[in-house]
């Protein structure tokens, strides 16, 4: 299994990145991946938004939430989100989230 | 060097077809040899063999479910694939595959297939599939590393994009269409071409419950089988009447023109007779033949095809024409296959195509709010029932919309069609009706 180093942390990850010990998320983790995934500087405000509502959604329905109502909760449509995580919610929100890969057709 | 022992793969190469067992061994050679600069291991090939040939001994694959790769600012086009036994099949540890968008009607020129081989031979395994069953170039297998790269020259070098792949709108499709058919009801290519253009988010932005596929047919042969494989079908069709050339028709009978333009001339199959081979086997009966002339009741027509198919130069699809709009298909996971069902029976498909446009967006809607995870549109549209369907594309229902309209007269009415609604007075009634 491959693992990531973090600011001194270091985490399990799959072949995709994504945390394999999901109760090893911090915020520390989601900042120290963030350039990875596109993203550049600091995390802001609505990149901890869109971060924050994903793990609450994880935390109470055990999946991931649909893209669309991922935009409709939060109130940013696709465009902002693919904006503020280029390589999109799947494999940028979700892996900065802590969440373990999502699944989907192909 | 050849490293790979396939005792069961090899028996795929027997037999006088085509083999991809043999496809991918001569690619594994020529990888061997190649001066190329490989971005991606060289012996990618070899160890696909072998790793297909372990699955065949255990019975069961061995690719991992599931892998999320892509590129920055799209969410689909690249479909994640790593194997679950890496250290032993290294060079196919990761082996992406990307789907990318065709040219409409698959018009390629040379110098493009060269260039998209020579880039795939070079970042990727060197393995095409032309094409997927949506339609898309499929390029198999790639490495991580390799898939922004592959992107980038894809797009400013190609001038390629990539396709749809996940919940989102896959790669739109067409047939021939005006380009060489002169059945073509409409211009399928600019159709595909504007549709694909307008819904670009979609189709790079995967935000649907599941899959959605649109089709362009440009008449109702289906060359690209749209009412079996599409979410959205839409297959060109005429308003007025088949144009009849009367003398061209006596020249069939004469014997003078060779049958769907000389399709069968591989057997003989005696001198054509057009009331076996065309008017007996017209499936509403509309044709009639007394010897000196051609009649068709244009209105019984159920665009069959088959008489403009066996005598083209006497038949033609009529001059105004358009397209009629199905939707639901699907291959069979839930409920088994379904084929798409009439909801628009005529559409006029010009440029700019708003109309078309709209009622996607509505459908959309609909499904998005309505659908469940995973549920393609023709589920739903079972689910909730056609009547529902229709009241979200705001038409009417239409006989038009039944498959056979005069022996199954059921109709759902809704309590607003009825004057005073389900209420009835029982006693009022009882005026005019003796129990």
């Amino acid at each position: 299994m491959p693992q990531l180093e973090i600011g001194g942390t270091t985490y399990e990850v799959d072949e995709d990145g994504f945390l394999q010990e999901l109760d090893k998320w911090g915020r520390g983790f989601a900042q120290g991946y963030a350039a990875v995934e596109g993203i550049e500087g600091e995390l802001t405000e609505d990149h901890w938004k869109l971060i924050d509502y994903i793990r609450d959604y994880y935390a109470q329905f055990g999946i991931a939430p649909m893209i669309r109502k991922m935009c409709k909760d939060t109130g940013f449509d696709l465009k902002r989100i693919y904006a503020l995580f280029p390589s999109g919610p799947a494999k940028g929100a979700c892996k900065l989230a802590g969440l373990s890969k999502p699944t989907g057709c192909v | 060097m050849v490293k790979r022992k396939t005792p069961m793969l090899d028996e795929l190469e027997k037999g006088k077809w085509p083999s991809f067992v043999s496809d991918i061994k001569q690619e594994a050679e020529s990888r061997n040899e190649t001066d190329v600069d490989l971005q991606t291991p060289k012996e990618v090939c070899d160890d696909l063999l072998d790793l297909l040939e372990l699955s065949f001994k255990d019975r069961e694959g061995h690719w991992k479910h599931g892998g999320i790769a892509g590129v920055f600012g799209y969410g689909g086009g690249v479909i994640g694939r790593y194997c679950d036994r890496p250290e032993e099949f290294p060079a196919v540890k990761d082996f992406h595959t990307l789907r990318v968008n065709q040219p409409s009607s698959y018009f390629y020129r040379t110098e493009f297939l060269r260039k998209i081989c020579e880039l795939w031979e070079r970042r990727g395994s060197g393995l095409t599939n032309m094409h997927g069953s949506t339609g898309d170039i499929i390029l198999l297998g790639t490495t991580t590393p390799q898939i922004e790269e592959i992107f980038w020259e894809l797009t400013h070098n190609l001038k390629q994009d990539l396709g749809g792949s996940g919940s989102n709108l896959r790669t739109p499709n067409c047939c021939i269409g005006k380009s060489r058919c002169e059945f073509a009801c409409y211009d399928t290519q600019e159709a595909c071409r504007n549709l694909t253009m307008e819904f670009q988010d979609e189709l790079h932005r995967p935000s649907f419950g599941y899959k959605f596929k649109m089709k362009f047919d440009g008449c109702p042969n289906g060359c690209v089988a749209s009412i079996a494989r599409s979410d959205m079908s839409v297959i060109g069709t005429w308003k007025d009447d088949i144009r009849i050339d009367q003398e061209a028709v006596q020249a069939y009978v004469a014997g003078e023109f060779k049958p769907d333009g000389g399709g069968f001339a591989g057997r003989d199959w005696g001198p054509f007779d057009i009331v076996k081979e065309v008017i007996d086997l017209c499936p509403t009966h509309c044709m009639a033949w007394n010897g000196k002339k051609l009649g068709i009741n244009n209105r019984e027509c159920n665009r069959c095809m088959h008489c403009i198919n066996t005598m083209p130069r006497a038949l033609r699809i009529g001059k105004e024409t358009g397209a009629s709009i199905l939707f639901g298909a699907k291959a069979p996971i839930l409920e088994g296959a379904q084929l798409s069902t009439l909801t628009i029976p005529f559409m006029r498909m010009e440029e700019p195509f708003n109309e078309i446009k709209e009622l996607v967006g509505k459908i959309w809607d609909w499904w998005s709010e309505e659908g469940r995870s995973r549920e393609r549109l023709g589920e739903l549209m079972q689910r909730k029932g056609f009547a529902k369907f229709l009241d979200v594309c705001g038409v009417k229902a239409d006989p038009r919309m039944i498959k056979e309209p005069r022996s199954n007269p059921y109709i759902f009415w809704k309590e607003a069609d009825i004057p005073g609604g389900w209420e009835r007075d029982i006693k009022d009634f009882r005026k005019r009706h003796q129990k």
